[in-house]
């Protein structure tokens, strides 16, 4: 056979595969379908299997308890190998088979490009519309001067963690001199830039007595930078590092017998408590939107067992993004409260919603789309229920910001269907 | 600022022996078999791997001895099995060979131990700070390593020049049809020194799995440097591969110690900063540091191409 006999009967089939998949012919008891968009190869496939694994999951319980409007949620894999050009080819697919939702997490430049390919989807396509629901992607611009109708974010944004976490800081009268230490990159540019202006503003006091930008996973020493931070006298770190950019910071700072406590964002993500060990305990410290000792079960017991069920089926992983738990549930909600899938229905729904999560009343902010719940502060701890990466340690909370102190103001003006 | 130049002379030292421990290998191989071995970094991470499972069992101070072996004897097999076979169809494949070696041992790392960082931790025993200087704490392990380190470059050196294995060795790596003609089995040589090599980058990984962060990753990050090292020091020059990793080290060091920009130097100089190019100027050393490495390495290629010490081109 040719190659060009082959290409043609290659595209033959991939003309009547697209035709079987073609959006029309739905019956009201088809699931409704989520396509996940996230690395699933190359070099950050395990964060991407993480992430699939808390949908699938989330997604199993609803459809146990009877699904939403009788029918059932079906996450659909796709991906786009941290790319953002593949991104946006990918919400092309999913429009041409006829899915509504679309959900990614992974890298602000990404979720930048989907913000746009749903906007131009939505533009062309009137009556085959895209919802975006960002999990994880922290840029603040996407919530701000780039905000869109069709997107919304279930993690706070940088801005809103780094005012939380400020706000802490001001408060403890130990920290009088904070060194910043961040990759080069826009996530590290913001935090550098933002948390000078709000120290400055909260706690005149705190002096800033450095400010580094490392180049994003290249550096394996990391004492030169250590000395640096001793030579300051600092006695607090702000750090927006994930991977190995922060247990490489974490070990060296321990090793060099630097006595500072770490504020960090991505303190307890995956794999990152592994890699830090002890040396971590009472000296990391992490703001999230929940953590697996956050003392709010009291309410909620049911989510305990979840905890356990998930680790028993996952035991390489823990359940991590709480944030999942409460974009699913939210788009249960705001489904039933819409009556129908239809996108715009569904997001005027989420628009202002408010629900009653584990962590207490979240609101999905109208404004910008933002959802607004409480924080926590928490620090590494060994003396813990739940630990996590299998490690021994887990975190222990040191404070919890309500939901109405944990914001942050939008400049956002959305154009509205 | 002796605090600083004091600073920079010890960490530089250390980070540049553990440089060393993963290149004098690789120098051996690709200066004696020109076997451009992307894998190299691969078997370091063995290293850091072995260890860690057999440690778990043994003890640290047995598997500091048992996982380099190990990675030897892989080395050895990859050698036997793999290279030699390409090795007749020229560098290329060889090289090709190496390349896609490196992602099959990367993939099943991560398919035997898991993309999640593996808890490898230093013994209990070098666990304490040894002395304190200018406020800095240097462990133990620290120390440790530089002796580890020391000891293998006298040992490799001894071998090299001291002992008949070594002057076969040596023969073969300037003239290895001569030595063929005169009755030895280079084929043997080649994979005698191919496991050395994998070996040495085993031990390597051994400690340095402890001082970084052992994870699939590991070997990707280490990569490139270690070819920076054999380039710069000349390739099959253990010494020079001494040299140059401790240079390297010392220099990056140095660089993120001091705030230095060329603005800074050439004071007099007014550059507007709405110029293009003063991005350049105003580039603080800090934010250079960690491409200085790779500047030396295409510095090298264009000044002085067989390195340091080296005694053929590159």
């Amino acid at each position: 056979m040719t190659n060009k006999k082959r290409a043609g009967i290659f595209a033959g089939a991939l003309i009547g595969l697209s035709a079987m998949l073609a959006p029309q012919g739905y019956a009201a008891d088809d699931p409704i379908r989520i396509a996940y968009i996230e690395p699933l190869s190359g070099a950050f496939a395990n964060v991407g299997d993480a992430g699939l694994k808390h949908f699938r999951f989330t997604a199993e319980k609803i459809n146990e308890a009877g699904g939403v409007l009788g029918r059932k949620f079906e996450i659909v894999p796709m991906d786009n190998k941290q790319s953002a050009s593949e991104s946006v080819q990918l919400v092309q697919r999913a429009a041409d088979e006829g899915i509504h939702f679309i959900t990614q997490g992974n890298g602000s430049n990404v979720a930048g490009a989907l913000v746009e390919a749903v906007d131009r989807n939505n533009r062309r396509n009137s009556d085959n519309k895209i919802l975006y629901l960002n999990y994880a992607a922290v840029d603040p611009a996407l919530t701000n001067d780039r905000c869109s109708f069709y997107h919304f974010r279930f993690d706070a944004n940088s801005e809103i963690k780094l005012e939380a976490l400020t706000n802490y800081m001001a408060k403890q009268d130990d920290i009088k001199k904070v060194f910043l230490i961040n990759q080069d990159y826009s996530h590290g540019q913001f935090i550098s830039k933002t948390a000078k202006e709000m120290l400055k503003e909260k706690a005149p006091d705190v002096k800033i007595v450095g400010d580094v930008l490392h180049p994003i996973g290249q550096v394996r020493d990391f004492a030169p930078y250590v000395a640096r931070i001793k030579q300051s006298g600092a006695d607090s770190v702000i750090t927006g590092n994930w991977g190995n950019d922060l247990s490489l910071l974490v070990r060296a700072a321990d090793s060099a017998g630097l006595d500072v406590k770490f504020y960090t964002y991505y303190g307890g993500g995956l794999g990152t408590p592994a890699a830090v060990g002890d040396r971590g305990e009472g000296k990391l410290l992490q703001i999230t939107e929940w953590h697996s000792n956050a003392k709010v079960n009291e309410t909620h017991p049911d989510y305990e067992k979840w905890l356990n069920e998930f680790k028993l089926r996952y035991p390489e992983i823990d359940w991590y993004y709480h944030r999942v738990y409460n974009e699913m549930y939210m788009l249960k909600a705001a489904i039933e409260k819409a009556g129908s899938t239809d996108v715009d229905a569904v997001a005027k729904a989420m628009e202002g919603m408010t629900f009653d999560s584990i962590t207490g009343k979240v609101t999905m902010r109208a404004k910008d789309h933002q959802l607004i719940q409480p924080m926590y502060i928490s620090v590494m701890d060994s003396n813990v229920v739940h630990d996590v990466d299998n490690s021994g340690l887990g975190f222990t909370t040191v404070a919890q910001i309500p939901a109405d102190q944990a914001t942050a103001p939008t400049t956002c003006e959305m154009k509205r269907p | 600022m002796l605090e600083t130049i004091v600073f920079s002379l010890i960490n530089g030292l250390l980070y540049g022996m553990l440089l060393f421990m993963m290149s004098s290998g690789l120098t051996l191989i690709f200066g004696m078999m020109g076997v451009l071995n992307f894998a190299h970094a691969s078997f370091y991470m063995l290293g850091a791997y072995f260890a860690y499972t057999l440690g778990s069992v043994t003890g640290f101070w047995i598997a500091l001895f048992l996982a380099p072996v190990l990675v030897g004897i892989v080395g050895a097999v990859v050698e036997r099995y793999g290279l030699r076979r390409v090795h007749q169809f020229g560098h290329v494949p060889e090289l090709l060979f190496t390349f896609g070696l490196a992602y099959v041992v990367d993939e099943l790392t991560s398919l035997f131990w898991g993309t999640v960082p593996v808890p490898y931790k230093m013994p209990d025993s070098l666990n304490f700070t040894l002395f304190n200087l200018y406020n800095f704490d240097y462990s133990a392990f620290k120390i440790f390593i530089l002796a580890v380190s020391v000891v293998m470059f006298v040992c490799l050196y001894i071998l090299l020049k001291k002992t008949r294995a070594g002057l076969i060795i040596q023969a073969s790596l300037s003239r290895p049809d001569m030595v063929s003609a005169l009755g030895h089995n280079v084929p043997r040589v080649f994979m005698m020194v191919f496991a050395i090599g994998c070996a040495l980058a085993g031990l390597g990984g051994v400690v340095g799995g402890i001082h970084f962060v052992t994870e699939p990753g590991m070997a990707v990050t280490m990569g490139p440097i270690v070819f920076v090292v054999v380039v710069l020091g000349g390739l099959g020059s253990v010494p020079g591969a001494l040299i140059a990793s401790i240079l390297i080290g010392v220099l990056q060091t140095l660089a993120l110690s001091v705030d230095i920009s060329l603005a800074s130097i050439f004071s007099g100089i007014d550059v507007s900063r709405d110029n293009f190019f003063s991005t350049i100027w105003y580039m603080e050393s800090i934010r250079l540091a960690p491409v200085l490495p790779f500047l030396l390495l295409v510095l090298t290629l264009i000044v002085r191409p067989r390195g340091l010490m080296g005694k053929r081109e590159a």
